[in-house]
């Protein structure tokens, strides 16, 4: 079939699409979200006890305690990940598990552990960012459009 | 103090809970979800939302990967106020850096240390 054409689906196309769905198995949507939103918060309770200590041992503030909480939640995924641990709280919780900071971490060194056979250089050093490559992407360009446009309102007097 | 673990876990959770949403009803990948939510979390901090959020619901709005985006756009606008516009591209990494860096770290280690599974 070519890219792009767009010719009306025949009849036994669209039955064969009806047939498939109803081979297809249901997403229970409301278990899956429970299930994120129970891990995924018990994550960031976690983080939130990680702050209070940096703010209560090592003089940090509120505003400045995220970065070492952050660094401290990426070392931990790095033990998980290298256990298995991870991966099996991955297949429980979903999102609950991939969008805290801790899955970024996973992303990274589940990649670097698993190219490790290929070599440091070509297998770690090149596949390192293969699966959080995209979040490095988009975050920094996004970041860079939306501070290059306030920048030029704060310089033009706008806001 | 408990009030803040509480909002942790609840807007944690939330933000948990959109992404398994986008995973599950809206089709997408997790790497899609998850760079949808980062250039959210720019957006936001572009606009002025995210700060509030953060003193409200500390580690709940800082440990999500909406936080990466946010700290991005903190670091390029902060350097940008001293230098101006070039200060966007140098400022980019200054407050994210402790994610990144520990990230490529720890990554190393752990590639030293432990070997693939299967």
């Amino acid at each position: 079939m070519k890219v792009g054409s767009k010719k009306p689906e025949s009849k036994e196309v669209e039955q064969y699409k009806q047939f498939e769905k109803n081979f297809e198995t249901k997403r229970p949507v409301f278990k899956n979200c429970l299930k994120a939103f129970l891990v995924g918060g018990f994550i960031c309770t976690i983080g939130q006890a990680i702050t209070y200590f940096y703010i209560y041992f090592f003089n940090f503030t509120e505003q400045t305690a995220g970065n070492p909480t952050v660094a401290t939640m990426v070392f931990i995924a790095m033990l998980l990940t290298g256990f298995g641990v991870y991966d099996r709280l991955g297949q429980f919780a979903g999102a609950g598990s991939a969008v805290p900071v801790t899955g970024f971490g996973n992303a990274v060194i589940s990649a670097a552990i698993e190219h490790r056979t290929e070599g440091f250089v070509l297998g770690v050093g090149g596949n390192l960012f293969k699966l959080a490559g995209s979040v490095v992407l988009f975050g920094v360009f996004s970041a860079f459009v939306v501070a290059l446009i306030k920048t030029i309102l704060i310089k033009l007097g706008a806001i | 103090m408990l009030a803040m673990f509480f909002w942790a876990f609840v807007v944690g959770g939330t933000i948990c809970v959109i992404g398994q949403l986008m995973f599950d009803v809206a089709r997408l990948t997790p790497a899609h979800t998850l760079s949808a939510l980062v250039v959210v979390g720019a957006v936001l901090d572009g606009f002025g939302l995210y700060e509030p959020l953060a003193d409200f619901a500390g580690a709940g709005a800082t440990v999500p990967i909406t936080n990466f985006g946010n700290t991005l756009v903190h670091g390029a606008l902060q350097e940008a106020e001293q230098h101006g516009i070039i200060g966007v591209l140098t400022g980019m990494f200054e407050i994210t850096s402790s994610g990144i860096s520990s990230a490529i770290v720890f990554a190393f280690i752990g590639a030293l240390i432990f070997k693939p599974k299967g």
